[in-house]
């Protein structure tokens, strides 16, 4: 028999909703956990089940309690909530052109100059991670991502901005995003993408998906320009890898 | 086909249904009617689907004209004084525009959202299955946007129905009901004292997405940051400055701020119903008694074809008359900025 791994808290989210919690922070393990439950309840759904949201470090569950009470589910979760996470064989993978520095990635020397180093060293680094969606939220298509080397881990700004553009490519704390719509953001602007993780007629309307490995790769701001005229009308201008 | 024409209509008026539901993963907002009652009992009364897309009124007053054609309607929600040409029409009741009459909707009196349900309902392109207005993702059908003077509707022609009132349990009084949690734990046991026995408003800031309560502020055991995390409608977040909010429809899927507790799917509709400035308290139930009182909720939306009646005017006047003293509510000042209006009662 597999080793079972220690039981998830299951927080009461009101009358239609369980929070299924792996760990309390940012916890890659956790996350991997949060996934393949998410991908156990998909694949082998549980009658009464609505909905599910990964985060971080929880699973969102919405369930209908005319179907399935809060007792009932929670027994039906955790034993599967407790089995080791399959390993990951077969992500897919996003290469995401972003244009960086200059007036797409209005903080970028900021935090080449806060760190000690150059802005091309800063764009290395970020280009040179190897990331995860670990979840999407706040805003259609706003891609939290782990993996961030820790060279470039600082705490967010003191000031959030009210808005920063669609596309926009940031880092803050330990995380790095993908932004897809135009928001309010505290994070640290590296650079854009003319990429959009979220298009309504678009076919996916959306690209990413929790799981998903992601690399950036730097363009010019003119081949940015061509992209975003491209991606305006539809096109997936992200490359797809199949690892 | 007729048409229904926005004649006037007041900020923070949206066409909303049952909401957009199955891509929260992705960060898209659910949306939907703030008082789902209201918009079953207005759609129930036109024989659409409880949850079909409808006109949701803000607090201020709207008027509808009906062109190329007659065009049925029924109004629930809010309380508001309404007429058709002169005729006063009853809340919770339906009415069919003669070609080019008009339905003029006062201020609410108390509340904030009533709803108009059209026969055979607003007809509009779905996404996530929803015509439901999310105003910041661009979403919504036929208008991605609040509602404003001179849209249009494309309608069924009136069906020659005989109109209908609703006979509405009357709506549970007392504090709002929540289930503790998801993360209660954050807080001590006076801070939860605190929040469960203290007066409560709604600020005149609160909208679609959060409702910011006004009280004593609510103190975090181990600071305001937790690693962000699911929300549903209804859950109550305490930020840094300790002043709650409950988030509403147009939530975002996720956020980052310890969540004290939970309103009951059955009092989440009396919540958005509550103006602001009025006092209210919360009141903590037990899983099995919110879960009772979801079905019970879910079982009379489904069972609202039964408290149909047949309209009959001076009776019906007398009996909404009565209702209206009952709501009881004097507007004394609506905020301009948003949908809230001021309530004295």
């Amino acid at each position: 028999m597999a080793a079972t791994l220690p039981p998830p808290r299951l927080l009461p989210s009101g009358d239609s909703a369980v929070t299924v919690e792996f760990s309390r922070t940012i916890d890659d393990d956790a996350n991997q956990r949060v996934l393949a439950l998410d991908k156990a309840l998909a694949a082998s759904p549980i009658d009464g089940i609505t909905e599910t949201v990964p985060t971080y470090r929880s699973l969102l569950v919405h369930y209908d309690p005319c179907k399935i009470g809060f007792d009932a589910l929670g027994d039906k979760l955790l034993p599967i909530a407790i089995q080791p996470p399959p390993p990951v064989t077969k992500a897919r993978r996003w290469r995401i052109p972003v244009a960086y520095g200059g007036e797409h990635g209005i903080d970028l020397e900021d935090v080449a100059k806060a760190l000690s180093t150059t802005p091309d060293d800063i764009v290395a680094r970020h280009a040179g991670g190897d990331y995860k969606v670990a979840m999407i939220g706040f805003t259609p298509g706003w891609s939290y991502l782990s993996g961030l080397d820790k060279s470039l881990h600082m705490s967010r700004r003191q000031s959030p901005r009210l808005l920063t553009p669609a596309g926009t490519i940031s880092i803050g704390g330990v995380q790095a995003g993908i932004q897809c719509l135009a928001a309010p953001s505290g994070w640290h602007l590296l650079g854009r993408t003319p990429v959009r993780t979220y298009q309504l007629h678009r076919n996916p309307t959306f690209l990413t998906e929790p799981g998903d490995r992601v690399t950036f790769f730097a363009i010019d701001h003119k081949s940015f320009e061509e992209l975003d005229r491209a991606a305006e009308a539809g096109e997936i201008v992200a490359e797809q890898v199949n690892a | 086909m007729s048409r229904l024409v926005v004649a006037s209509i007041g900020p923070a008026s949206s066409v909303q249904d049952g909401g957009r539901h199955g891509a929260q993963r992705y960060g898209l907002t659910v949306s939907g009617a703030m008082d789902r009652l209201s918009l079953a009992a207005a759609n129930t009364l036109v024989g659409n689907e409880p949850f079909a897309a409808a006109v949701e009124i803000g607090p201020f007053g709207a008027s509808f004209t009906a062109r190329d054609g007659a065009v049925r309607v029924a109004i629930s929600g809010a309380p508001r004084n309404a007429d058709v040409a002169g005729n006063p029409l009853a809340m919770d009741s339906s009415v069919t525009l003669k070609d080019g009459e008009t339905l003029t909707l006062g201020f609410a009196r108390g509340g904030a959202f009533t709803y108009l349900a059209i026969e055979g309902a607003i007809k509009g392109e779905t996404v996530f299955g929803s015509l439901a207005v999310n105003a910041r993702a661009g979403l919504g059908s036929p208008y991605p946007r609040p509602l404003q003077a001179g849209d249009d509707f494309t309608v069924d022609a009136a069906s020659g129905t005989p109109e209908l009132r609703i006979e509405l349990p009357k709506p549970p009084s007392g504090p709002i009901r929540v289930v503790l949690g998801p993360q209660d734990d954050e807080f001590d046991d006076a801070n939860k004292a605190l929040f469960l026995d203290s007066e409560w408003k709604i600020s005149a800031t609160s909208d679609r997405m959060g409702y910011r309560l006004e009280g004593p502020a609510i103190k975090h055991l181990h600071g305001h940051n937790i690693v962000s995390d699911g929300t549903v409608n209804g859950s109550i977040q305490v930020p840094g400055n300790g002043a709650p909010i409950a988030l509403m429809m147009d939530r975002g899927t996720s956020g980052g701020y310890p969540k004290i507790a939970t309103v009951i799917t059955a009092d989440i509709g009396r919540l958005a119903q509550t103006s602001a400035g009025t006092a209210f308290r919360f009141k903590a139930v037990s899983m099995a008694e919110a879960q009772d009182e979801a079905r019970k909720f879910a079982q009379m939306i489904k069972n609202l074809p039964d408290r149909l009646r047949a309209a009959d005017g001076v009776a019906l006047n007398i009996e909404a008359l009565s209702d209206a003293n009952v709501a009881g509510y004097a507007v004394s000042a609506v905020d301009a900025g948003t949908w809230q209006v001021t309530a004295e009662p």
